[in-house]
């Protein structure tokens, strides 16, 4: 079962705005899909180790040394964006000024 | 002569090699054909204006300059990339993805960017932001997705050949539904540089083209280590045409999903094809294998557990608008992962997933013990009608259940058409898959197939 309460606080973690309207939408949605999923259950996987990438790469390093080719300068860098102050990115604000 | 865009990667060549026609006479037809139809068929959402400019700088070089079209999902440096969501509404890449700067270091030329489902999340291109892209084939009819742009600028000769990527079906499903050939590689052949990210343990770029033998050309100079993509492979990258035209004399093939309930028509048509094997000296025989409906909830965990990371990046502070602007599809599908990755659930949900990938792994393993090449119906019909994905939430998954065990597990397979609908001028595909690495054998019975068969349109007319 997925409320709409549930769908609001995975709204939050995901950084997604969402309306009323889409938490009920989203909460169906999710128990109808998580329904299908867990027809996996009907599945004997006692024993099995899961899979999280088929190449076998394990911990691919590379010489810690710098690459000015995948560089890009201050104004490249800044090219796709309006938000910007004194060639800086502008971020939204994530520390407030409160009362002591 | 045919007209120049509708020749294959391999007649191109050769014709401008020996001087029958000139680029600028190349361009001019297939720019014809894209003024002609690309209104309707919504295939290109931004064209090269540069794009002969750049193709007659290129002529020396392997790939002499012909246009290819590029899914709009890999970054172009200076020109538009939008993965067909509004938020890139404005995104000019400042840099090369891996595959599209290795095509234009062979002498390719992009001539333009293709339409997707929006973020690659789909197999209708019904979903991108931008509007649905028509089936050349049957303007009635999507072209599937989420690489349909690609797959339709081939069937509507928009192109010389086309780059996609896939993640489970979308290079493979669309070229079905288009009646062109898809080659996804082995996962960690070509590198992911440069693409937006949707699943990153199975997206795999390739080559969308008019035949086997263009596409296993352009696999040539796609596939490699690549420095900026650490799941990219050093195991050494072969020849994939070396052994087009090779007797298929010993060589097992495994038919899969003959039982599967909703198969019967895609069976029955393939039922009629065996004998080409056989005649070519192949042994085939029918094999039971994990069903594939396991597999649609395996790789709905995966995939929407991978998005919700990947898609986490897009915040509006760099490129791109603010995530408010995420279409209903990518806001379920990120909202889904977070979910199933969060803390109580992981093990509930992305741990079995992965438990059940490793059987979809072993089961095909144990298959290849027995057979060389494995094959099935690449969709379980004929592309849809339009208007079709607003009725289904799970559309997609379902239209690429049978892609989706061997891309869980990296395999490679190759698309071929291998029925025609005389009625609905629609395609059915067949998709061949080998062990890992082992493009060119698929490369090999996939070409004999084509070429011993007339669904080919473009090998037909020649």
């Amino acid at each position: 079962m997925v409320t709409p309460d549930d769908v609001a606080y995975i709204a939050k973690l995901a950084n997604i705005p969402v309306s009323d309207e889409e938490k009920q939408q989203f909460a169906q949605a999710f128990a109808e899909t998580l329904t299908v999923i867990e027809e996996l259950r009907e599945l004997d996987n006692d024993g099995i180790l899961p899979t999280h990438q088929v190449t076998g790469l394990k911990n691919v390093w590379r010489e810690d040394v710098i690459d000015k080719e995948k560089m890009f300068s201050q104004q490249e860098a800044l090219a796709n964006t309006d938000k910007t102050y004194q060639g800086f990115f502008v971020v939204s604000r994530v520390l407030e000024e409160k009362d002591v | 002569m045919s007209k120049l865009n509708t020749l294959t990667l391999q007649q191109t060549l050769t014709g401008l090699k020996q001087k029958e026609f000139s680029l600028a006479e190349l361009y001019q037809a297939t720019l014809e054909a894209i003024d002609e139809k690309n209104k309707e068929l919504n295939i290109y959402l931004t064209l090269n204006n540069e794009a002969l400019k750049k193709a007659e700088k290129s002529s020396n070089l392997p790939l002499m300059g012909v246009p290819i079209a590029v899914k709009d999902n890999f970054c172009t440096q200076d020109l538009r990339t939008t993965a067909s969501s509004k938020i890139l509404n404005e995104f000019v890449p400042q840099f090369e993805s891996t595959v599209t700067k290795k095509l234009l270091e062979a002498g390719g030329v992009i001539l333009g960017k293709t339409n997707l489902d929006a973020w690659a999340h789909g197999s209708s291109t019904e979903t991108s932001d931008y509007g649905r892209t028509l089936n050349p084939r049957n303007t009635d009819h999507l072209p599937g997705g989420s690489s349909g742009g690609s797959a339709a600028a081939v069937a509507a000769d928009f192109c010389t050949i086309a780059i996609g990527s896939e993640t489970a079906g979308s290079l493979r499903q669309p070229a079905a539904w288009c009646g062109a050939v898809a080659l996804k590689p082995t996962y960690g052949r070509v590198s992911r540089y440069g693409v937006a990210a949707m699943a990153s343990s199975t997206d795999s770029p390739g080559p969308i083209a008019k035949t086997v033998e263009d596409a296993a050309i352009m696999l040539n100079f796609l596939a490699g280590f690549d420095s900026n993509d650490a799941t990219t492979s050093s195991q050494p990258v072969p020849d994939f045409t070396a052994q087009l035209g090779k007797s298929l004399k010993g060589i097992k093939i495994g038919v899969l999903y003959q039982d599967i309930a909703g198969l019967e028509m895609v069976n029955e048509q393939l039922e009629k094809q065996l004998s080409v094997f056989k005649d070519l000296g192949a042994i085939v025989g029918k094999t039971p294998a994990l069903n594939p409906r396991y597999a649609i909830s395996v790789y709905t965990v995966v995939q929407r557990g991978e998005v919700s990371s990947n898609l986490a990046r897009y915040d509006g502070i760099r490129y791109g608008s603010n995530r408010s602007h995420f279409g209903a599809e990518a806001k379920r599908r990120q909202m889904l992962g977070t979910y199933t990755l969060s803390t109580g659930y992981a093990g509930k949900y992305y741990e079995l997933a992965q438990r059940i990938r490793t059987l979809f792994i072993e089961d095909l393993n144990h298959l290849f013990e027995k057979y060389d090449v494995l094959i099935a119906p690449t969709s379980p019909g004929f592309a849809k009608k339009i208007g079709v994905t607003k009725r289904a939430a799970m559309f997609g998954e379902l239209e690429d259940m049978l892609l989706e065990p061997s891309s869980l597990a990296g395999l490679p397979g190759i698309n071929v058409p291998y029925y025609r609908d005389p009625e609905t001028n629609l395609f059915l595909g067949l998709n061949f898959i080998t062990p890992m690495w082992q493009e060119a054998l698929a490369v090999q019975v996939a070409d004999a197939f084509e070429k011993n068969t007339n669904w080919n349109t473009w090998r037909s007319k020649s």
